[in-house]
């Protein structure tokens, strides 16, 4: 990528037995190495000097790219869930399936645990951490304090992120349409789109998200 | 990157060697015995409480309810008045004779090979990261520990990926549903296929990292 990846090494120093400040250490959640927590710039990356993850990748203006991702995705969902999905015509017959329709195909007998797992994975989870996401940064977007609850919600953003299953749901359709392409003939709604528009702009999310700076941030927007 | 292969493990200073406890969600120090992360909340614990038990107890439910997956049938489609019932193989040869090759090769890949690659995969992980097994001890060189580091991020990664094959299921039999010519309904296996990989991941969820680096001491 650019130069400056590969330059930054910010908190990367290693730390002697001796001058153990805890508010100017940082330890990798990954192996517990400390090292000394220095500012990293936008655009660089920091890495554990031990195990090589990385621990600070903070963006340029990521804050509000965030936000602005996260709302755009939670508009998205809701057009995604409402507008119709797929559509499935063979023999005169036209069979119109909206993500409800999916989530509501498991609703019979024993399998109705499954009906509510689905509406979580695919809805439910995604549009909750969405929401705490927006909740948590939005404030600290626009320059203000944190949000009262802006820890707790971002904290269950983050304990969210392997459970919120839409891009999984996305590549299961895609399977799934190649499985009927030969019984019928299949029309894909605006749903679809928009749903795997919602995708994108999820995974580009993450991508932007530095989850330390982050952390960071709200610490320092702590109410007075 | 350069600066993370100099493993000569010597000079690292641990949080746990230093009396200190790190925050495993944002990396905040504090004096060991603070009970919560004064920056983000998390409870504090220098190594999660249990973490090996609660991985082998996640691991053996998750391989249990594997199973019964495998068993019966995931998908059952009705056509013309006979129905067909599939199971998760099944469902992959069916694809291959069609000559769908790249979507049954998703499939065994996302309802076989992820599974037991990750059964395997943790299981491994726990028995060599645990002082008290015999195959703890064979660490022999500083990169041993980067590989297994890497082994543990691609589980966390692609487990959550196995449960495709639920979705198509749901897909399917929301869309298929053309009365007499042909409907598909979801099997029972898919219960128990999606508790695997919730217990799967649950596992994978359980492991705390930094095990797989104490076992940096031995080498010394
Ligand atoms: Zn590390
Ligand atoms: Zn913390």
């Amino acid at each position: 990528m650019n130069q400056t990846t590969s330059t930054a090494q910010a908190p990367g120093d290693r730390v002697g037995p001796g001058g153990l400040d805890p508010s100017l250490l940082i330890a990798c959640p990954t192996c517990d190495a400390l090292q000394l927590d220095r500012p990293v710039p936008a655009g660089a990356r920091a890495r554990c000097h031990r195990c090589g993850t990385i621990l600070m990748a903070p963006r340029e203006g990521a804050m509000t790219r965030i936000v602005m991702l996260a709302a755009t995705a939670l508009v998205l969902m809701v057009a995604a869930v409402f507008f119709p999905f797929l559509e499935l015509s063979a023999g005169g017959m036209v069979r119109r399936s909206s993500l409800l329709d999916a989530v509501l195909a498991f609703s019979s007998g024993l399998l109705l645990p499954l009906t509510f797992a689905v509406a979580a994975l695919i809805i439910v989870l995604p549009v909750l951490r969405l929401a705490s996401i927006l909740y948590a940064l939005a404030p600290m977007a626009l320059g203000w304090h944190r949000a009262r609850h802006g820890v707790a919600a971002f904290r269950l953003a983050e304990a969210l992120r392997p459970w919120a299953m839409a891009e999984i749901f996305i590549v299961g359709v895609a399977v799934a349409l190649v499985k009927v392409a030969g019984l019928a003939r299949l029309g894909i709604g605006p749903a679809f789109w928009t749903f795997a528009a919602l995708v994108l702009v999820t995974v580009l999310n993450d991508t932007y998200m530095c989850r330390l700076t982050v952390w960071k941030t709200l610490e320092e927007r702590r109410r007075p | 990157m350069t600066s993370a292969q100099g493993n000569d493990g010597a000079q690292v200073l641990t949080a746990r060697q230093a009396g200190l406890v790190g925050c495993h969600s944002c990396g905040r120090v504090h004096p060991m015995g603070t009970p919560r992360c004064s920056r983000c909340g998390a409870a504090l614990h220098s190594r999660m409480p249990g973490s090996l038990q609660k991985v082998w107890a996640w691991l053996f439910a998750g391989i249990v309810v594997y199973v019964p997956a495998n068993i019966y049938p995931m998908l059952l489609t009705t056509s013309f008045g006979a129905t067909t019932e599939n199971t998760i193989m099944g469902g992959a040869v069916e694809l291959m004779h069609h000559g769908s090759y790249g979507v049954a090769l998703i499939v065994f890949v996302a309802s076989v090979l992820i599974p037991v690659g990750k059964f395997l995969a943790i299981g491994y992980l726990a028995l060599v990261v645990d002082p008290g097994s015999r195959l703890g001890g064979r660490l022999r060189q500083g990169q041993d520990l980067h590989r297994r580091q890497r082994l543990f991020e691609v589980v966390e990664f692609i487990g959550r990926w196995s449960m495709i094959d639920v979705f198509v299921v749901a897909i399917l039999s929301a869309l298929v549903q053309l009365d007499f010519a042909a409907t598909i309904n979801p099997g029972i296996a898919a219960v128990s296929f999606s508790l695997s990989v919730a217990f799967t991941m649950l596992a994978a969820l359980s492991f705390d990292p930094r095990l797989i680096w104490d076992a940096e001491q031995d080498l010394h």
